[in-house]
């Protein structure tokens, strides 16, 4: 297998993460009106990251246990709209307990 | 081409300083456990820098480092960027609509570039037209805490007990959960998506075959099929762009207002 470069890796993500950016701004005159577009653009995000969150939180610590005590720690400061830090804080706190 | 910096009004770039350095504060928390699985990538702290610098992006640096750990692709690499970004996306075209007419592709291009969740939440509650001082003394601010927090974490991510170290690599999950809980709460059809999410998520990585996947991949494929099946079953209401914009990010921006003045 190839050396991948790190370099390339890091040069990759800065050109397409701001590319995805600049284009809509480039492209777009009008609002988008296609409904089934808009509608994926609205659940990407919180798709994008409920996966991203889920497993992986249970999984980085060195029992399930904590990881999910954390998990469900935040969603309640989430639930109850606590903000972005101390969210957080919370899931931090919570780990840093119980390991 | 000429750029026009007289537009950038003093008292526009003060507004966006107050208003940017409570975003900066909770993302040098934030990048500093994004410095931590960086480290594992191999980035050192200047890399790591730049990199944030550069892309600030709290979802695509993560799946971006976890790839590079493993050594994936490049072709894997740039479908992560693609997925975990889209919804800059969809911010930069809600930003479109908030910019004067008038305002030159200069400022238009650079406006783009600031999008981040908190900054296009801050930028798009701006009264009227946002100025495009005000989203960048923002940007630049939360930027550089951005860009200083992953170094930080870097190097701070090798030297600390490694309890601590598990413990901080949980704020950016609880990142990730502040977006995307709220929403949850207001609007039940995301409510079901993310449930749907959390239940498939778990499944795949424990699946035969695609539990191989990595992570990355998991989550671009994961991501096209699920809000596909929801646009499908749950379309959006028709209503003018930025009443459709998730609004946590609104949220936090006049919270942090609110704490201000």
């Amino acid at each position: 297998m190839e050396q991948h470069s790190i370099f390339i890796y890091i040069l990759l993500s800065i050109v397409i993460t701001n590319l995805i950016r600049v284009t809509p701004m480039i492209l777009i005159k009008g609002p988008i009106t296609n409904r089934f577009v808009r509608s994926f653009l609205y659940y990407v995000p919180y798709v994008t990251l409920a996966v991203m969150a889920f497993p992986d939180m249970i999984l980085a610590t060195p029992t399930p246990l904590p990881g999910i005590i954390a998990l469900l720690a935040g969603i309640v400061a989430a639930w109850l709209r606590l903000g972005l830090f101390p969210v957080a804080a919370i899931c931090c706190v919570t780990v840093y307990l119980l390991i | 081409m000429t750029v026009d910096f007289d537009i950038l009004k003093r008292n526009e770039l003060r507004d966006g300083l107050r208003d940017g350095i409570p975003i900066a504060m909770g993302y040098f928390a934030v990048t500093f456990s994004l410095g931590i699985i960086a480290a594992r990538a191999g980035l050192t702290a200047p890399l790591g820098f730049l990199s944030s610098f550069f892309t600030r992006a709290s979802a695509g640096e993560y799946g971006t480092y976890t790839l590079v750990a493993v050594q994936a692709t490049y072709v894997e690499v740039i479908a992560m960027c693609l997925v975990a970004n889209l919804r800059y996306m969809l911010m930069s075209a809600a930003l479109s609509q908030k910019i004067a007419p008038g305002t030159s592709w200069f400022h238009r291009i650079l406006m783009a570039c600031c999008v981040t969740d908190e900054v296009f939440g801050i930028s798009v509650a701006h009264p009227d037209y946002t100025p495009p001082a005000y989203t960048y003394s923002a940007a630049m601010i939360s930027t550089l805490f951005w860009a200083s927090g992953c170094a930080v974490g870097i190097v701070a991510g090798s030297l600390l007990p490694q309890p601590m170290v598990t413990a901080l690599s949980m704020s950016l999950y609880g990142m990730f959960l502040a977006i995307i809980i709220p929403p949850a709460h207001k609007d039940r059809n995301v409510l079901y998506a993310l449930t749907a999410c959390f239940v498939l998520s778990g499944l795949c990585a424990v699946a035969p075959i695609i539990g191989e996947w990595s992570s990355g991949m998991r989550t671009v494929v994961l991501t096209i099929v699920i809000s596909t099946v929801a646009a499908w079953l749950k379309p959006i209401k028709t209503e003018p762009m930025e009443q459709q914009e998730p609004s946590s990010s609104l949220e936090w921006s006049s919270r942090d207002r609110g704490q201000q003045s």
